[in-house]
């Protein structure tokens, strides 16, 4: 099953299409070619780790912020509501910096 | 590329040709819809509001009335009011003559005698106002005429991936074109403002997109709320969006890469030929539809991932999902199949091409999907908002 990332900052990728647990998921981040396992189902257009995200480090996606890790995220595993957690950040310093 | 619409009188280029029945208050609603089913041509909505409210929140309420009245949709407006409401005859029909001079008729309910002689007397006034409009024949016109309102609901990850990349591409068209695309629901620019704020063509422009999102998040904060609690959906969340920040990060590519030129208060009267705008709007799909619609668009596109059958009354709504299942499941709701996108991203110029041209010839006259099955949700802002 294909999936994509949509900045080479991203450590989320969007799956295609339905995925199984134990499925093979590939991507394109930065110009090359990954394959990762996925942990478990997963639904279509639903995310998926790109790559290990340890409890607390930022989810990327869109190379933006989208939330923080919960939990510790595997490589290949669902990302969603129940490992996600939101936080506001002060984008007006961003832009003046 | 060129359209067919209809040169209004105060200058502006309409894409339908109706005759609107206001209703000025909720109490003169179900006058006006009586009266608008009964002339083939007249359109009506429910008026939610127009008595009881504190001027801010009247303000948004006349300001949807006074720009429905204007868009250039509309041939012209036969305004029903009760007469007690707060939105009173003379205070509507100056917000009208404000923003335009096409044709505008009254009637008060309790001043004519009650609403079965309301009813005749406004039928008997849009059939002659509908065979006017009847005359008028289209012209040619260039895409700069248009004001091309934007808006997604029911999102999910296929609309920030493709439906609404899509819909950017297009809106950069228009604009080089010499038109105005509007990008809309502050709710959903949360998270994504400092994006947008670095698109400002001034400083003024960025300062007022960080005004407009923190406006709504304070004015949530004060009633011990956040917009979290509303949004993401369950759908949205069903569909795979987890945050409100991704759902925003999503949304802002509908519109496209140019410069942001303007931020506009909700329904305010935007110009032709301004390029990039943005309208303070809640992400309340209806509302914030409604809003872009009294502030001038004469067509809206409107991406979704879960699906929706939103229409309106004045402007034309053309649905766009990126979705394949969802497609599948509501082809009878959704005008535009962009799931393409999805596994063959290169093909967006060429896609763009081809909804800029849906876009002309709906604008031409042939019906979206809503419009044919006659679908006309309608709400309209408060000062206490929908998230």
């Amino acid at each position: 099953m294909k999936a994509t990332v949509i900045d080479a900052r991203d450590n989320v990728a969007v799956v295609l299409g339905e995925v199984k647990k134990g499925d093979p998921i590939t991507f394109t981040k930065g110009g090359k070619s990954f394959e990762v396992t996925a942990a478990g189902d997963i639904p279509p257009y639903h995310k998926i780790a790109n790559e290990f995200i340890p409890k607390g480090q930022l989810v990327i996606k869109y190379g933006e912020h989208i939330g923080i890790a919960a939990e510790d995220i595997a490589e290949g595993a669902h990302v969603h509501v129940h490992n996600v957690l939101n936080s506001r950040e002060d984008l007006h310093k961003e832009v003046n910096a | 590329m060129n359209f067919l619409g209809y040169r209004r009188p105060d200058g502006r280029v309409g894409v339908r040709n109706k005759v609107l029945i206001l209703p000025a208050s909720i109490c003169a609603a179900d006058t006006a819809r009586i009266v608008a089913s009964n002339v083939d041509g007249a359109i009506t909505f429910h008026n939610q509001n127009g008595c009881a409210q504190i001027p801010s929140d009247q303000q948004l309420t006349m300001d949807v009335m006074a720009g429905f009245a204007a868009n250039p949709n509309i041939y012209g407006t036969i305004v029903i009011s009760l007469g007690c409401e707060n939105c009173q005859m003379d205070l509507v029909v100056d917000a009208i003559k404000e923003r335009t001079n096409k044709p505008l008729k009254t009637f008060i309910i309790q001043e004519v005698g009650g609403t079965i002689a309301t009813v005749e007397a406004a039928t008997r006034a849009a059939r002659e106002m509908v065979q006017e409009a009847s005359v008028l024949k289209r012209e040619e016109f260039p895409v700069s005429e248009l004001i091309l309102g934007t808006e997604c609901g029911g999102s999910d990850p296929t609309s920030g991936l493709a439906s609404n990349p899509l819909i950017g591409e297009t809106c950069d068209r228009v604009v080089d074109l010499g038109g105005t695309a509007v990008l809309s629901e502050t709710t959903e620019l949360i998270g994504a403002e400092h994006i947008l704020a670095k698109r400002g063509a001034t400083p003024e422009v960025s300062q007022r997109i960080f005004d407009i999102v923190y406006r709504y998040e304070d004015a949530l904060k004060k009633v011990g709320s956040d917009p979290r609690e509303g949004n993401p959906s369950p759908g949205n969340k069903a569909g795979g969006i987890t945050t409100l920040e991704e759902k925003s990060l999503g949304c802002i590519h509908k519109g496209g890469h140019r410069p942001v030129n303007n931020v506009y208060d909700y329904a305010k009267q935007m110009k032709t030929g301004e390029g990039l705008v943005i309208m303070d709007t809640p992400g309340n799909d209806p509302s914030s539809v409604a809003g872009m619609i009294a502030g001038g668009c004469q067509v809206v596109v409107f991406s979704t991932g879960r699906g929706t059958p939103t229409g309106n009354p004045v402007a034309p709504v053309i649905k766009i999902t990126a979705n394949p299942i969802t497609y599948g499941k509501m082809k009878d709701n959704i005008d535009v199949d962009a799931s393409g996108l999805l596994e063959n991203p290169e093909s967006i110029g060429e896609m763009s091409d081809a909804l800029l041209q849906e876009i002309c010839d709906i604008a031409s006259g042939k019906a979206t999907k809503s419009e044919s099955l006659g679908f006309m949700e309608m709400a309209i802002a408060r000062v206490c908002n929908y998230v």
